[in-house]
């Protein structure tokens, strides 16, 4: 049985902005999206000691190997990564294209997705990659298990679970609430490096480069401008009627 | 302009932040339209309509009625084809988000998500998306159409317009044979123990200010009378006053409840960058120099052990009246 | 009778971080040599172990799977790497031969012109640079930048580093070292394994070399298990910095002394501001002191947001912004305070951990890069075949102290000391003793351990600037712009006496950069609880050299520095 795992690498900087500065600090090399690691986790849990095959796969710059290295450190046998300047600046359509791509080569039984944070790039990725895949997806995995031909999900919604069942080939987004991803074991750290990593192009992908980066995306980001003013802060002080006051703003703000 | 809006429903109510969505559409120019997915929705259009749909696009069936995004994915491409929409908008939920995304994919159509606002700029349309923990905006756009929008959950308020009866539409079911093959084989609803710190539209929060392990239950109270969920600042985590699954900030939970009290707590960076993103933020503290005062839209000055109390019994007796 | 933190030791014991392996043989993990710590030093031993080896395949090939090996306990190298920095290109240049001009390393340019001033709350007074702070031929660098350049290059040279990793226990078996041990993972606050627990394992190598920096945790406890303590004891100065973006470039490279420290003895404040510029658009500030002072309320992290409120300093920063913020200790004992011997079998100390430092030149980067340099030549004779351990190790010492390391250093021998008699007093000596080269002596010095200080109460505390959020800043918001995240939940890795008298708890929560230690509540005896809060911790080991004692944390907690 084959899993693949989709991963992305994702600036350091991303994680920590001074709010002062607002700026992104690209200056540090990067790591695997900490939601990815989940996704990773759990393909490990469900190969345990049999001979699952986990590979992960996933498209960024040449640093993006660094991630890639973690998850095959993690205990992954096998990494793909699609680099190619061509695919820089894709969106969610142009990459869903791309990774679909290279996961239908894979021809993995399981896609796993982590769940990544709302304002990270490449979330919702993993329904776009379905719909490419033409296979069933299950998304906010909070427990997951193989039963027979399929799988067996927990789906957490804001409503309570759905338990959900689909057939293999299945694309599933695991949540972060599944499991604790394991720190990788020193023998991990160093046996990664000797484990298969291969490079593609979008040429050795068999998709073209005018259906990838930005000459294949649909959207732009145009600018960046400051956010609304949070509208006039007011400060008062307790003279007994502080409660009030406080019942009357939450009113007035329809929060009550 | 021609906007269809997904309404989504759970049982028989339409979902606020998706008829928020349809208010924000109609106050576009342009036709609006909804699409209605389920088994027996047809029961909801008139609501819809009565929110600011004209059309309201109808597919009812049984086999519609489990939550799932691939056979919604097939009924608003064809609406969409059908009817020639030019523009997709959706309010984030966990459902929504897979609807949008597959038929972003299926359409080969621009989607922008995360979305606070939608505005017409030099006369193209730019999506509002907050980054970088919400310390900047960055204007984002599509290059064709159709474009497909995915706005934060309670972006919008909803606003009936107390229109005429909607024009109805039902729509022929044509599912891709992998829209169906996963199944909803069973269900469990949540008890109300209250909500989950992530999904909580209020939060109390609480910080050393509170004295005492024991001023957690003052957070509580008012936690229940506002029905949102408790959360902590790492000092008092560390200090064991309450649980690590509590604690927001940096090295915690990162929250955007709609209202945020944060009862004794300083402000610090740490904390600030878990909940600055909540959309109302009250603090109380009684250092008036407190960094809290900095970003919060109401702060007050004073003992909270005096005012909390006070407040819990004032909010409950609202919701009651 | 004055209180002094020394009364009040931690709770620690070196030989509770010595081990015999433990893991069975078949899972321990064999390197040839292994480095401890990224830093210049390390980096630079592997760098050059990667040259002989290149030319020397059959030594590489006896090595094994893994000829060298690097741990390092940040994220990634340059995580915990923060000086200054003005570097004297010498030891880059020995170490890479005519591979790079001094001007193709990755630094923010050569030095072009520089001021030194005396401050007064106000005013600055320029006086003619001491020969010792010349910097002409020296280029200004980000260490942690340094740091991820040198890492590239010892990846190319075939050595494996692995990030994230502490060094937690050195392998020691029939009196020779064998290694180390790495530390636990996954462990909470109470010690406890969790769901994702991964022990630490045992590292083995033929050569083990320590280049942990200031504070080493492994070479303490070497220099203990080995007998090599100096004859005097080690100080250490506290440096703390900020990186800021400005609006008009800084052309000059900037030295202070004086305000915000004060000049009578009976304070022992030694120190001084620099101000260098980093490109066009950049700049970075910080502020030294020597740990040996005597006023409990003392704060080098508050002295640097004070600095910066003298008018001669705002106006450099003016429109600008803070981009990065960080802390370390500086050892200041220079030759007095060198261990005995250099080295133990299997084993070779480096760079800051040794205390190879020239306090009145503030530079030490070189002397640690041919440190790194020299130990890898010496590891190298060693393991080649008819190498002889016992004496390659031994020519390391010799080659440290008779190379220009120790010239340098045995000829600033006594400066630092000479300020323990105050600004005045002290600067007089030492400008004797530079214009003579180190001829002009006071013979030994009796140096007192940074603890044993006897501590006052001056009151300046009330007079540290409010932070304003744009010029000045408090103490979390400087641990943010460090990049710290450290995960909460885990061990407590301070070790430290935990009820004392309020003035030692004072002293220890204005002492730290970080603000781990706050005093907490009077336990009714004299002494009050110390409280700590561990994951603020940036590591500048300041608390080893006044009465606590640092150890690791888990792999990858501290800071992440990047522009430090």
């Amino acid at each position: 049985m084959k899993i693949a795992v989709c991963v992305k690498h994702v600036p350091e900087g991303s994680a920590r902005i001074d709010p002062g500065s607002k700026r992104l600090d690209r200056s540090g090399e990067g790591a695997l999206n900490r939601f990815d690691a989940n996704a990773v986790e759990e393909a490990l849990r469900l190969k345990g000691e049999s001979e699952t095959e986990v590979v992960v796969v996933s498209m960024g710059p040449e640093k993006a190997a660094d991630s890639l290295r973690k998850a095959l450190a993690m205990g992954a046998d096998r990494a793909v990564l699609v680099s190619d300047d061509a695919a820089a600046g894709s969106d969610l359509v142009a990459t869903s294209r791309v990774l679909a791509a290279a996961l239908e080569r894979e021809g993995a039984d399981l896609v796993l997705f982590g769940q990544q944070a709302s304002d990270g790039d490449g979330a919702v990725l993993w329904a776009a990659v379905a719909e490419r895949l033409r296979r069933p997806v299950v998304s906010q995995a909070a427990a997951l298990s193989l039963e027979g031909a399929g799988v067996h999900v927990k789906r957490q919604t804001e409503f309570g679970y759905d338990v959900i069942e689909a057939p293999l080939p299945a694309v599933v987004a695991v949540s972060d609430a599944i499991n604790e991803p394991r720190y990788p074991s020193l023998k991990g750290i160093m046996g990664a490096k000797k484990k298969p990593q291969e490079v593609l192009t979008l040429a050795e992908l068999g998709v073209d480069a005018a259906q990838a980066g930005e000459a294949g995306s649909q959207t732009t980001v145009l600018g960046l401008a400051s956010p609304p003013a949070r509208g006039g802060s007011q400060k008062i002080e307790d003279d007994g009627n502080a409660a009030q006051a406080i019942v009357d703003f939450l009113a007035e703000k329809r929060l009550l | 302009m021609k906007t269809l809006v997904f309404v989504e429903h759970h049982g028989s109510e339409l979902q606020k932040g998706s008829l928020g969505v349809l208010a924000k559409a109609a106050s576009l120019d342009g036709d609006v339209a909804a699409v209605l997915v389920g088994g027996g929705v047809t029961a909801l259009t008139a609501e819809a309509g009565s929110y600011g749909a004209a059309t309201v696009h109808v597919a009812d069936d049984d086999s519609l009625e489990p939550p799932l995004p691939q056979p919604r994915v097939d009924v608003l491409a064809k609406v969409v084809r059908d009817g020639g929409y030019d523009t997709v908008l959706f309010a984030n939920s966990v459902l929504a988000a897979d609807v949008a995304s597959g038929l972003a994919a299926r359409l080969d159509a621009g989607i922008n998500w995360d979305l606070a606002d939608l505005v017409v700029q030099d006369g193209a349309l730019v999506g509002k998306r907050p980054a970088l923990g919400d310390s900047v905006y960055a204007d984002v756009g599509w290059k064709s159409e159709p474009r497909i929008a995915l706005f934060r959950a309670g972006s919008f308020d909803a606003a009936p317009t107390g229109g005429d009866a909607p024009q109805v539409e039902a729509v022929a079911l044509e599912l891709e044979p992998y829209s169906t093959e996963a199944k909803v084989v069973g269900q469990e609803l949540e008890e109300s123990t209250g909500p989950s710190i992530e999904d909580a539209d209020v939060i109390v929060a609480g910080g050393r200010g509170l004295g005492a392990p024991e001023g957690f239950a003052l957070a509580e109270e008012l936690a229940r009378a506002l029905g949102g969920a408790v959360g902590a600042t790492r000092a008092v985590v560390d200090a064991g006053w309450y649980p690590y699954a509590a604690q927001i900030g940096q090295t915690g939970k990162t929250v955007s409840p709609k209202l945020y009290v944060a009862l004794g707590i300083s402000g610090a960076i740490q904390h600030k960058v878990g909940m600055q993103s909540s959309s109302t933020i009250v603090a109380i503290n009684k250092d008036p120099n407190a960094p809290i005062f900095e970003f919060s839209d109401l702060g007050v000055v004073g003992d909270l052990h005096e005012i909390v109390p006070k407040l819990t019994e004032l909010v409950n007796q609202q919701r009651n009246s | 009778m004055a209180t002094r933190a020394s009364d009040f030791p931690p709770p620690f014991a070196a030989k509770d971080y010595i081990a015999e392996p433990t893991d069975p043989v078949d899972e321990r993990i064999e390197v040839g040599v292994l480095v401890v710590g990224a830093g210049p030093a390390g980096l630079a031993c592997a760098i050059r172990l990667g040259q002989l080896l290149a030319d020397d395949p059959a030594t590489a090939e006896r090595l094994g799977d893994v000829p060298v090996a690097i741990v390092e306990k940040g994220k990634q190298p340059g995580s915990h790497l923060l000086s200054g920095a003005v570097v004297n290109p010498i030891g880059l240049k020995r170490l890479f031969g005519e591979r790079y001009r001094a001007d193709e390393f990755p630094s923010y340019g050569a030095v072009h012109g520089e001021a030194v001033y005396v401050l007064s709350r106000r005013g600055a007074v320029r006086i003619p640079p001491p020969p010792t702070m010349r910097n002409h031929g020296n280029y200004v660098f980000s260490l942690s930048r340094l740091g991820r350049w040198l890492a590239e290059h010892a990846e190319e040279g075939g050595a494996m580093i692995l990030p994230e990793t502490a060094a937690e226990k050195l392998l020691v078996s029939h009196g020779r070292v064998a290694g180390i041990r790495t530390g636990d993972k996954g462990r909470d606050r109470d010690g406890k394994e969790m769901g994702n627990f991964e022990p630490g394992a045992d590292l083995v190598a033929r050569v083990t070399v320590l280049a942990e920096g200031t504070q080493g945790h492994l070479t303490g406890v070497a220099i203990d298990r080995f007998g090599l303590a100096g004859a005097q004891p080690q100080i250490w100065e506290l440096g703390v910095k900020e990186v800021w973006k400005v609006e008009k470039p800084l052309r000059d490279v900037i030295h202070t002394m004086g305000w915000p420290l004060r000049k009578a003895a009976k304070y022992r404040e030694f120190g001084g501001s620099f101000l260098y510029p980093m490109g066009d658009d950049m700049l970075t500030i910080g502020m030294v002191v020597g740990l040996d002072y005597r006023d409990a309320e003392l704060s080098a992290h508050d002295l640097l947001q004070e600095l910066k409120t003298h008018p001669k300093i705002r106006k450099l920063l003016a429109g600008g912004e803070r981009v990065a913020w960080g802390a370390k200790t500086i050892p200041g004992g220079g030759w007095n305070s060198l261990p005995t011997r250099l080295y133990a079998p299997g084993l070779l100390l480096c760079g800051d951990g040794l205390g190879l430092v020239n306090i009145p030149r503030l530079k030490g980067v070189h002397y640690a890069i041919e440190s790194g340099r020299l130990a890898a030549e010496s590891a190298y004779a060693a393991l080649r075949p008819g190498g002889t351990p016992g004496t390659s190790l031994a020519a390391y010492d010799a080659a440290v102290r008779e190379g220009f390391i120790g010239r340098d250093l045995h000829e600033v021998r006594d400066m630092r000391q000479v300020f323990g008699r105050g600004f005045v007093v002290g600067g007089a000596l030492a400008s004797a003793m530079t214009v003579s080269k180190g001829k002009v002596s006071v013979g030994k010095l009796a140096a007192e351990p940074d603890a044993d200080a006897p501590l006052l109460q001056s009151g300046r505390a009330a007079a540290y600037p409010a932070p304003d959020g744009t010029l000045t800043f408090d103490k979390l918001s400087s641990v943010f712009a460090s990049g710290n995240k450290t995960r909460d939940d885990q061990p407590n890795h301070i070790r430290i006496a935990q009820r004392v008298p309020a003035q030692v708890a004072e002293m220890w929560a204005h002492l730290c950069p970080a603000q781990v230690y706050e005093v907490g509540e009077d336990n009714g005896d004299g002494t009050v609880t110390v409280q700590l809060a561990p994951s603020n911790c940036v590591q500048c080991g300041a608390i080893t050299a006044k009465g606590g004692r640092l150890t690791p944390p888990e792999g990858g907690s501290g800071p992440e520095y990047t522009l430090t």
